[in-house]
């Protein structure tokens, strides 16, 4: 007890030091005059202190819980063991399903507009989740074939005046078709590798689309993108706010029933498999390039799809929607939703996207906490909110034979 | 060929701080075979703690080179600092997780470390003092070759000397290189491998912030967002050369050095970064060991 106190007072002696600089001190070079925030010293000696005890009882915890698996005891929490409760599971889905529908109806147009973004935010995170959390695969550049897609459409509707629901296919298949050619180079190497390179590519893509001035009109970006129409009819901003709603409703369901199948398909397993241990997967006979690439592309293929409907919700694109941040994002959506599970992604999307847009006074810190929840759940919660649902089989017959017999 | 020589020279000026920062990213893969993603966040933090440091000095009335002197030693020290509880805080609780966990969380607390120092200080590009004084005897060689840039290679190349001199001869580099050979062995041997690793942190980090210091002093301006880029490029650097392997890092950091400078200055300055990882890529696929690596055959 006493000891814990002192090392916690320790900690948070440490910490004031570390934080003094850049907390304390401040320097206006234009007036010659240094402002010294003293109060911002109590708070890092209040914050971390409280921290390092609460540090301290989730490590005491997650020992607790490894003791208890150990001896093979229940682990999962309440609300796991629910999830996996088939029937509950049809029964929530279906009410969600109502709720989704009848949304643009209750609400008005901002809380709908809201509302796809989030959505978007969810086929993103799906898509990247079947690289990073089925495949294992980390990619930092996800957000380039975000902007490939949306570039495809903002110019083929430009020069050629195609239609969105030509291009949303097309936009799909340019960002596979780039995931191709990027995953190439790195078949060969591990995973770590694979995120500098697709961190590079990202900025590659940014870099070339504000400089190549002919082509994508630089920093200034694209204007007068169509929004989709409505089997020719052009719809004033409430109604097509609602007609995206209901498109990106699709697209998400859509996702969900392609990854949901994908998972359990033979390439699913595949990837589960490469994800666990590349080498044992080799000896197992995999084919581990084209593994790879299939994830690579298929991750891709989401977001170009999605890329396309970002262009047309917002009717305007530069480059300046494409950077690290939201690679970040979605990263972290998947991250801390769960990685590899669907419905952890889903609830990771909602929860990054609308607590910052409803609280805005909190906004200013949402990177600085993203990036710290990704710590901290690595350490303590590596599954994430919602762990992966593993199936699993039971042998049904064995109960009645051994009545039987 | 002026306009060579002047790109040579600033390209080996660019290169040897690359070279500073990539030997932070290659010893620690080294050892714990981690992209330690935050790398490039402690450049930042060093390059800012010294621009605060000699901020107060200025306005407190000290001037010239104690300036420089004072800021680039509060700067590596809390730089180490950092270094230190850095690998304590979000790498060691995940030591021997699976891969992708260390790397998230290195991705996690570089994020946090950007956003951290943009909301203790502020967005905007802060001017660096101009600490460096021109010496009269580079007067004829300055449009070639100017006195900043000769102080960055001359302390690069001292740091280099010590570093080499540390690693090869004192009781710390023997260890380090142990550990770096086989963790456990090491650690049966009696080598405090937790301890070293930590050192390798604070070593890197330290030279991280050399770095910092001498480019916000020769650029002139700091901004949170400068660590993320010089990362990036460093990295690179390290892979070029061959990850793990301390000359490697080096003659990387000189190679991308040079290679940037005069594609930026014979084809064109707004793809500079396009050709940094051009080449990243380029290196991964035809020798993906580097310059210098030995292909490790992956045992099972």
């Amino acid at each position: 007890m006493l000891q814990n106190l002192k090392q916690s007072l320790l900690i948070s002696l440490w910490f004031v030091f570390l934080t003094f600089p850049l907390m304390v001190v401040r320097v206006n070079t234009m007036d010659q005059v240094v402002i010294w925030r003293w109060m911002n010293m109590l708070w890092v000696a209040i914050a971390s202190f409280v921290l390092s005890y609460g540090w301290r009882y989730m490590f005491a915890r997650q020992k607790v819980r490894k003791k208890v698996a150990d001896e093979g005891g229940e682990t999962r929490s309440k609300l796991q063991l629910l999830l996996e409760d088939m029937s509950f599971r049809y029964k929530a889905m279906g009410v969600i399903l109502v709720a989704a529908l009848i949304f643009p109806q209750v609400f008005d147009t901002y809380q709908s507009t809201i509302m796809i973004s989030a959505l978007i935010y969810v086929v993103l995170g799906l898509g990247l989740n079947i690289s990073v959390g089925l495949a294992g695969l980390l990619d930092l550049g996800y957000v380039a074939f975000f902007g490939v897609g949306a570039y495809s459409y903002a110019l083929l509707n430009h020069h050629f005046d195609l239609g969105f629901w030509i291009s949303l296919p097309i936009g799909g298949i340019i960002g596979c078709l780039f995931g191709i050619v990027l995953g190439f180079p790195i078949l060969r190497l591990r995973g770590d590798y694979l995120a500098i390179v697709t961190l590079g590519f990202g900025m590659i893509f940014k870099v070339v689309m504000e400089n190549w001035d002919s082509l994508s009109f630089g920093p200034s970006g694209i204007a007068n993108i169509d929004k989709p129409s409505f089997f020719g009819m052009d719809l004033n901003l409430a109604d097509s706010t609602v007609y995206i709603y209901y498109i990106m409703i699709a697209m998400v369901i859509f996702t969900i029933l392609v990854t949901n199948r994908l998972k359990n398909s033979r390439v699913g397993r595949a990837w589960i498999a490469m994800r666990e241990d590349e080498t044992a997967c080799v000896a197992m006979g995999i084919d581990i390039a084209r593994t790879k690439l299939s994830a690579y592309a298929l991750g891709a293929f989401w977001a170009g799809m999605v890329g396309v409907l970002f262009a047309s919700k917002t009717t305007f694109i530069n480059p300046a929607s494409f950077t690290f941040m939201e690679s970040a994002i979605i990263l972290s959506i998947v991250v801390l939703g769960g990685m590899g599970s669907i419905l952890g992604v889903i609830i990771g999307a909602f929860f990054l996207i609308l607590l910052p847009e409803y609280m805005r006074a909190f906004s200013e810190y949402r990177m600085m906490t993203f990036g710290a929840a990704m710590v901290l759940m690595m350490i303590f919660r590596p599954q994430g909110i919602i762990s992966n649902l593993r199936q699993t089989y039971q042998y049904k017959g064995l109960k009645d034979k051994t009545n039987n017999g | 060929m002026e306009y060579f020589l002047q790109l040579f020279f600033s390209g080996l000026t660019r290169g040897s701080i690359y070279a500073l920062i990539a030997l932070g990213y290659t010893m620690v893969y080294g050892i714990i075979q981690l992209i330690n993603f935050a790398h490039g966040e402690i450049y930042m933090i060093g390059a800012f703690v010294a621009l605060i440091v000699a901020g107060v000095c200025t306005i407190y009335g000290l001037s010239g080179v104690s300036i420089l002197i004072l800021a680039g030693v509060i700067a590596v020290i809390y730089a180490c600092a950092y270094g230190y509880t850095l690998e304590k805080v979000a790498y060691r609780p995940l030591r021997g997780a699976p891969r992708l966990a260390p790397l998230i969380s290195a991705i996690g607390m570089s994020i946090f470390l950007q956003n951290y120092v943009l909301l203790a200080q502020t967005s905007d590009f802060l001017p660096f003092p101009r600490l460096i004084p021109d010496f009269a005897f580079m007067e004829p060689v300055a449009h070639i070759i100017g006195s900043p840039e000769l102080v960055i290679l001359v302390t690069t190349v001292v740091t280099m000397i010590l570093l080499t001199l540390l690693i090869k001869k004192t009781r710390v580099g023997k260890a380090m290189r142990a550990t770096q050979q086989d963790m456990n062995m090491a650690r049966l041997v009696g080598v405090n491998v937790d301890r070293i690793i930590s050192m390798t942190f604070i070593i890197g980090s330290g030279l991280a912030a050399i770095g910092g210091v001498l480019v916000a002093s020769y650029i002139g301006q700091v901004n949170f967002y400068i660590g993320f880029l010089a990362g990036v490029k460093a990295f690179t650097a390290a892979v070029l050369g061959g990850i793990g392997s301390i000359p490697g890092a080096v003659i990387g950091g000189l190679v991308l050095g040079w290679a940037e400078s005069f594609a930026a200055g014979y084809i064109s300055s707004a793809y500079e970064d396009v050709f940094t990882f051009g080449l990243l890529v380029l290196i991964l696929t035809l020798r993906p060991a580097g310059i210098l690596g030995k292909a490790r055959k992956q045992k099972v």
